[in-house]
């Protein structure tokens, strides 16, 4: 392979001023983890809500929370970042989509929020295979307690279920991780498209990407760690994972 | 506001976006999903073979594959083939490959991690008896995975591997990055040249979401049968 070769150049100084070529990585990086958290307290919030949605009695709670997961899982999220960074705009009443328009750090707002509501959807699905694997009794006892329908989700239901679904859903924090990368296609410079511009100003495409790969390697490494002393912290006493 | 939404802008687009857009895009998915079965099957065999080293390196190409964005690994590759191509042949300088060729094969090692997995379990869901029957029969290892095994594991999965095929296709929109014309980039294209960002992507938003809506429910009615006979 005819290829220059220059891993010092992670040390030299990028053309934008900010330091070297890795603080650049580096702040990619920072921007990477507060899209992924943001998006991910979105997704909690509202996965959490529809996923209960899913195991309601009511049929018009069942019905939202079936038309909710179908709208956000069959859009590639491409297509959904797009829809809410250049058509949102464009459909709101015009001051609003000025408004929208002219927001400082845009490209960041929509990429949380467009990712959250993707990655909603699957922690929906998640949660309502969490509480419908739940023993029938559970929910029987809650009642027999008196507690109401609130009450029994809130003490018995939802507290067993995200248990349950603590390893799923780590996989889907990491997929919240990776998925920040399709925002560079509204120009948010996070990891990936960091190194795509380091690449573009330096033309060292291997060690700009393979300085990427492992700052995603760690990154995985870390989540993975962490949510294993989760896991064992929260085990269910007498499930076979329980202590 | 939707007061002046252009439909004739959409119209005059359809050749464009379903010949050459949507061919590749489907083109894309239909092989990436093979390839990627047929590569993903040979690392789920990889990994439950008694070799250690085999499994273990199958094990690593897949966690490192389920690591990565996709986005990064289309810039990998699209990086790299052309200087692995290079390197297969001997030529002196690294050769030009084609958009399609680049995200063919970007798709299809990137998709073998994950179908490798769902193959994994498909054959970990076949029960003992079965391998144990096919070598009281006389048949090899070979012979047993390839009439017995693999057969029975595809059939089971087959609902898991479609599923996984709608996502492919949706992720198949991710090669704009490239600027290569599939779907959604020529769809992005033509609104940019007109400036219709708003008729080109909602069209292209109901268009994957048709699509990927359709598969879906034929998933679920395939999954009922097979459940029925079972």
């Amino acid at each position: 392979m005819n290829y220059n070769w220059n891993w010092g150049i992670f040390f030299q100084p990028n053309p934008m001023g900010t330091g070297s070529y890795l603080d650049m990585l580096l702040s990619g990086l920072a921007l990477t983890l507060k899209t992924a958290v943001l998006a991910w307290i979105i997704a909690l919030i509202a996965g959490s809500v529809v996923g209960v949605m899913r195991t309601l009695p009511s049929r018009g709670a069942t019905w939202f929370g079936f038309a909710y997961v179908e709208f956000f899982r069959n859009m590639p999220l491409l297509v959904q970042l797009f829809l809410w960074f250049f058509v949102l705009p464009e459909i709101l009443p015009r001051a609003a989509g000025l408004w929208l328009k002219q927001l400082p750090n845009a490209p960041f707002w929509t990429a949380a929020i467009g990712i959250g509501l993707f990655m909603s959807a699957r922690v929906a699905v998640q949660l309502q295979a969490g509480i419908s694997s739940l023993p029938r009794g559970q929910k029987m006892a809650a009642t027999a307690l008196g507690l109401t329908t609130v009450q029994g989700y809130r003490y018995v239901l939802l507290p067993m279920a995200f248990r349950i679904i603590l390893p799923p859903l780590t996989s889907e924090f990491l997929n919240t991780i990776k998925n920040t990368a399709v925002a560079i296609t509204i120009g948010l410079l996070e990891l990936t498209g960091q190194a795509r511009s380091m690449q573009e100003f330096s033309f060292q495409v291997f060690e700009a990407f393979t300085a990427a790969t492992i700052l995603y390697l760690l990154v995985n490494a870390v989540v993975v760690t962490a949510m294993r002393f989760l896991e064992r912290w929260v085990a269910i006493p007498g499930y076979i994972t329980g202590k | 506001m939707l007061g002046n939404f252009d439909f004739d802008v959409i119209r005059r687009a359809l050749p464009y976006l379903f010949y050459e857009g949507m061919t590749f895009t489907l083109t894309l998915t239909g092989l990436a999903a093979l390839g990627g079965l047929i590569f993903g099957t040979a690392l789920a065999l990889m990994r439950l073979s008694g070799y250690k080293t085999l499994g273990r390196i199958a094990g690593l190409y897949v966690d490192f594959m389920r690591s990565l964005p996709l986005v990064l690994v289309i810039f990998w590759f699209y990086f790299l083939v052309p200087y692995i191509g290079q390197w297969l042949t001997g030529a002196s300088r690294p050769i030009s490959v084609g958009a399609f060729a680049s995200s063919l094969i970007t798709f299809v090692m990137f998709e073998a991690a994950y179908f490798s997995e769902i193959m994994r379990a498909g054959i970990q869901s076949i029960s003992r008896g079965q391998p144990a029957a096919a070598s009281a029969l006389g048949l090899t290892y070979a012979q047993t995975m390839r009439y017995v095994v693999l057969p029975q594991a595809f059939r089971n999965m087959l609902p898991v591997l479609i599923t996984q095929t709608i996502v492919l296709f949706q992720d198949t929109s991710l090669v704009y990055v490239l600027s290569i014309t599939d779907f959604l980039g020529a769809a992005s294209k033509v609104a940019q040249r007109d400036g219709r960002l708003v008729e080109m992507y909602l069209f292209a938003a109901v268009v994957y979401f048709t699509i990927s809506c359709i598969a879906s429910f034929g998933v679920r009615r395939l999954q009922a049968r097979i459940a029925i006979i079972r």
